[in-house]
C-alpha cells in the first residue's frame, strides 16, 4: 500500500514536464518513451543516434540517484510469467495505439489532442479494470 | 558532442522526475489504478503538474515564435484521426500496465537496478514492438 504524496508528485511531473518542453524545443522530438523505444529497433535508419542518449539519461539516473545515499522504493510483485505476458501487451499496445502514459498523457494532451485524451482515458480504464479483476475479483 | 550532452541530461531529468514522483515503483502506480481499493491518487497529481509545466512552455513558446514556425509547430494538435487502431492499442496497453505497473518509462528507468524481473518485462516490451512491426508494417 501506498500514500498520496503531494509535493513530490508535483514536483516530479515538473520535472518530467520540463523534460518534455527542452526535448520538443530543442530537438522538435517528442518524450515519448514508447515511440522512442520502439525507434531503437531500425538502427538503419539515419538520425536515431539522438534516442540512445535520451534513454541513456533514463536508465543512467537510478543509479545515479542512489549515489547520494537515498534508496529508491521499487516492490515489483508481479510473477515473472505474467510480467513477460505483460511486457508483449505494452509493447504492441503502445506502437498499434501510438503511445504511452509519456507520449499521450503527458505530450499529447498538452496539445490537446483528441486522440491522446481518448487513449489516456481509454488505457486508464482497462488498467483499472485489470487491476480490479486481479486483486479484488479472482 | 554538446548536443549528446543534453539529450543525456534531458532523459535524466525525466527520469530524476519519475523517481522523485514515486513512479519508478510499480507499487505505487498500481495504487493509482487500485480505484475501489486502498485508492492512491499521486499519478494524477504528477501528470497534472506535468501537464501544466509542458503546457505552459508550449503556449510561451507559441506566443513567442515568429508566424512562420508557428504554422510548422501548431500550439494545438489538429482534432482528427480517432480510430479502432487507437482505442484497440491503448486498450491493450492499459491490460499491460494494469497487469504489470509498469509503463515503457519507469521499466526503462528500472533497468538501472538490476532486478532480473525488470529485464523480462523490457525483453517482452520490445518483443511487443517487433510483434508490431511483424503485423502492421512491411
Amino acid at each position: 500500500m501506498t500514500d498520496i504524496s503531494v509535493l513530490p508528485s508535483l514536483t516530479g511531473g515538473a520535472l518530467i514536464g520540463l523534460s518534455a518542453a527542452l526535448l520538443l524545443f530543442t530537438h522538435k522530438h517528442t518524450a515519448g518513451i514508447s515511440g522512442i523505444a520502439a525507434g531503437l529497433l531500425s538502427p538503419w535508419q539515419a538520425g536515431g543516434g539522438w534516442r540512445w542518449w535520451f534513454l541513456g539519461g533514463l536508465v543512467v539516473s537510478g543509479p545515479l540517484y542512489r549515489l547520494s545515499g537515498t534508496d529508491i522504493p521499487m516492490q515489483l510483485h508481479t510473477s515473472t510469467a505474467v510480467l513477460a505476458v505483460a511486457g508483449l501487451l505494452v509493447g504492441y499496445g503502445t506502437r498499434l495505439g501510438g503511445g504511452c502514459t509519456s507520449g499521450h498523457g503527458v505530450c499529447g494532451i498538452a496539445r490537446l489532442s483528441l486522440r491522446s485524451i481518448i487513449a489516456t482515458l481509454t488505457f486508464m480504464l482497462t488498467a483499472s479494470i485489470t487491476v480490479y479483476i486481479v486483486r479484488h475479483a479472482l | 558532442m554538446k548536443d549528446t550532452v543534453y539529450l543525456f541530461a534531458y532523459g535524466l531529468l525525466f527520469g530524476l522526475g519519475l523517481i522523485v514522483a514515486g513512479m519508478s515503483n510499480p507499487a505505487k502506480v498500481l495504487a493509482f489504478l487500485d480505484v475501489t481499493g486502498d485508492w492512491d491518487p499521486s499519478l494524477a497529481l504528477v501528470m497534472a503538474s506535468a501537464l501544466l509545466v509542458l503546457g505552459g512552455a508550449r503556449y510561451l513558446m507559441h506566443r513567442n515564435n515568429d508566424e512562420a514556425d508557428r504554422e510548422q509547430q501548431p500550439l494545438l494538435a489538429s482534432q482528427v484521426g480517432v480510430d479502432v487502431r487507437l482505442i484497440g492499442g491503448a486498450a491493450i496497453f492499459g491490460i499491460g500496465w494494469g497487469l504489470s505497473g509498469f509503463c515503457p518509462g519507469p521499466a526503462l528507468l528500472g533497468l538501472g537496478a538490476g532486478v532480473l524481473d525488470n529485464y523480462v518485462f523490457v525483453a517482452a516490451m520490445f518483443a511487443g514492438f517487433a510483434l508490431f512491426r511483424l503485423l502492421h508494417q512491411r
